[in-house]
């Protein structure tokens, strides 16, 4: 079951993110990616990060395609010839990046020692030190994540809420108009 | 949940640099235009507040933060650099800004939160802290740039900078989140334990040390990712340049430093030869592009460029292979020599560029310097001993910081590095030099219109001055600096 439900999402993956570079409407691209988007979502939820999904659903598909969405209808780009000129030169990428990972797999694959598992790592971080043993905590992810964010990562998590006041106060003064006092005179 | 004193303690500079510029940002509306220097003072005073602490602070290796943060006198002589860079910057703009017409009081909160993300780098032990502190400064460069919204060539700098930085950052995150999950984790200390064990040809090391390389690679602006240094020099404001040039590459060095000495130590058999190629590369582009810019913040630009070049040879010497101890640390301590005494000279060339005024405008040609000698003496022998310094003419200063790093090179056997070097500082005299031949040698045709004049102002003296003192002064008795950057490089792990 659990096999027929991730080649379900993979499926879709593929195919949505084929249409998002073949399809000649830049819209059309946007809801392919939405779509895409959605899949990889539900593809979480089956590795149980539930956080992961709800961040993926709220960050991508909702803010970050519908800024998308917006900036493709508000500059009304007709101009899609020129995105397909590059098609050489991204075929010319694509295949090396393709090589570089098949590589790359192969030699994984004839290492005798498998990477750190996912579940190991995210033990680690959230107790800062390696500890091998030890079962996954009672609580669901979500609840782990505030924690640690709050208690070992309480810093970079400051620091990122200045980054946040950067980028509000920032716009503002490179979009405001009359800011000189232009306006006045 | 409870936060130990000791955390507090140990951010507290951070903490009084980030409160400055809220209060700054938060003043700056009720503040009438006139008294928007208030705003400066204001800002200057958190710097001045914060050396004490961290010269207190120097002593030992202290962690913080569940060991995200650490105090050690390495991160403490960066942020004392820091504390120095960004006062002269202060200073250099109050009269700039005036001229310039933007003075605005969020000028001086994005340049003291681009500072708090500066210290956070040098002082982080973490790649995702270190990874959030450069954003935190680059994108209070990226909004500093664009500062002269009226004038297209701002702008784009601001944008091309945009851009392509976070690009950058992109290109550095997946190599953190490569090396997470090799590690386990993004502490340097783990990083260094999984590198140890897994050895130097685990391709997703190699992998994820390659990407660092590429993200690092821009914030410090080495060829090949230095596409975007001369334009954005050249649009974004004088003062900003100023701080640009200086402050964020003496940050992310110190980072750099770090985070392959400290985390990817072990790795450096792979990384030695990159940088090698990067330090060569860097050395003949930024000296030979030099050459044919006619404006002096593009030149300068390339000049930058090209001093981060010489600022590699130290880490080279630091990675080669089969370097002791002793060897190691004199090449790290001679990179920080070197961006100490390179942000005295730069500042200074760039106050005398931003003093420059051709009637309303900013005069930043080099043919705007001409005859400058017998209108302006002091003035121009002030460039001259800037010009003299990056060149790297001794006494001056820029000498000193030369020799030590050429000599670390020998030392470690890379003498014919250090002979490239050389005469890649050959190559760059004749740039420097030329905008001292324009100034002294010939006069200027007086029926050509407005002849550039230098606005002086009581800040701007004060900069010059210590910018002069730096130079001069680190030239004829560096010994001081020389044993603080030994000292403080023997602290890093």
């Amino acid at each position: 079951m659990a096999t027929l439900v991730f080649f379900y999402f993979a499926g879709v993956i593929v195919l949505t993110s084929l249409l998002v570079v073949a399809l000649r409407n830049p819209i059309y691209s946007a809801l392919s990616l939405l779509i895409m988007f959605f899949h990889v979502a539900g593809l979480y939820v089956t590795l149980r990060a539930e956080f992961l999904a709800a961040v993926q659903i709220i960050v991508y598909a909702g803010a970050i395609l519908v800024l998308y969405l917006f900036v493709v209808m508000l500059l009304n780009v007709k101009r899609e010839e020129r995105y397909h000129q590059q098609f050489p030169i991204g075929a010319f990428l694509g295949l090396t990046i393709l090589t570089e990972v098949l590589l790359l797999a192969y030699h994984r694959s004839s290492a005798n020692e498998p990477a750190l598992p996912l579940s190991q790592a995210a033990r680690t971080m959230s107790n800062g030190q390696s500890v091998a043993t030890g079962v996954a905590p009672a609580v669901g992810n979500t609840e782990t994540i505030g924690e640690v964010l709050y208690s070992t990562y309480l810093f970079p998590f400051e620091v990122a809420s200045l980054i946040l006041l950067v980028a509000m106060i920032g716009a503002i003064i490179l979009a405001k108009r009359d800011l000189f006092g232009e306006g006045k005179s | 949940m409870t936060l130990p004193l000791s955390d507090i303690q140990a951010v507290l500079p951070e903490l009084i640099v980030v409160a400055a510029a809220c209060l700054v940002l938060g003043l700056d509306p009720i503040t009438p235009q006139s008294k928007k220097t208030w705003l400066a003072w204001l800002s200057l005073g958190s710097l001045v507040l914060c050396v004490p602490i961290t010269i207190s602070q120097m002593g030992t290796r202290v962690s913080a933060f569940s060991d995200l943060v650490v105090l050690d006198p390495y991160a403490c002589f960066w942020k004392l650099l820091l504390y120095l860079v960004s006062g002269l910057t202060i200073l250099l703009s109050l009269a700039y800004l005036k001229a310039e017409r933007i003075n605005l009081g969020e000028y001086y909160g994005f340049l003291l939160l681009s500072l708090s993300g500066m210290m956070i780098m040098v002082s982080a032990v973490d790649l995702l802290t270190i990874y959030l502190g450069t954003e935190l400064m680059s994108l209070s460069l990226y909004v500093l740039a664009g500062f002269k919204r009226f004038e297209a060539r701002s702008l784009e700098a601001s944008a091309k900078y945009f851009v392509l930085g976070s690009f950058s950052s992109g290109i550095l995150l997946y190599g953190i989140s490569l090396l997470f999950g090799v590690a386990g984790s993004t502490r340097l200390s783990a990083i260094a334990a999984a590198v140890a064990n897994r050895g130097l040809d685990d391709p997703a090391l190699v992998l994820a040390m390659i990407l660092l390389v590429v993200g690092f690679g821009f914030k410090i602006a080495v060829v090949p990712f230095h596409m975007w240094t001369p334009d954005v020099y050249e649009g974004a404001p004088t003062s900003v340049t100023a701080f640009m040039a200086v402050a964020s590459k003496v940050a992310s060095f110190g980072a750099f430093v770090r985070v392959f000495l400290e985390g990817l130590g072990g790795l450096k058999a792979n990384w030695y030869g990159l940088f090698l190629v990067v330090c060569i590369a860097t050395l003949v582009l930024g000296n030979v592009v030099a050459i044919v810019q006619t404006n002096i913040k593009r030149m300068l630009a390339y000049s930058s460029i090209a001093h981060a070049g010489y600022a590699l040879i130290g880490i080279v010497v630091a990675g080669q292979a089969d370097t002791e101890g002793a060897v190691r640390s004199a090449g790290l301590s001679s990179v920080m020599l070197y961006l100490a005494v390179y942000a005295f000279m730069t500042l200074g060339a760039f106050a005398v560029v931003a003093m420059l005024r051709k009637g309303g405008l900013e005069g930043e040609e080099i043919e705007d310097f001409t005859g400058l000698a017998k209108r302006q003496p002091i003035a121009a022998f002030l460039m001259l001993v800037f010009m003299v310094s990056l060149a790297g003419i001794p006494p001056t200063a820029g000498f000193i910081g030369k020799f030590y790093l050429f000599l670390a090179a020998v030392n470690a056997g890379l003498a014919w590095l250090a002979v490239i070097a050389v005469l890649f500082a050959a190559v760059s005299a004749y740039y420097y030099l030329r905008v001292v031949m324009v100034m002294y040698m010939r006069d200027l045709d007086i029926s050509a219109g407005l002849a550039p004049r230098f606005a002086s102002s009581p800040a701007m003296t004060v900069v010059l001055a210590c910018a002069i003192a730096g130079v001069v002064i680190l030239g004829l008795y560096p010994d001081p600096l020389v044993s603080l950057t030994t000292s403080a490089v023997l602290t890093l792990k």
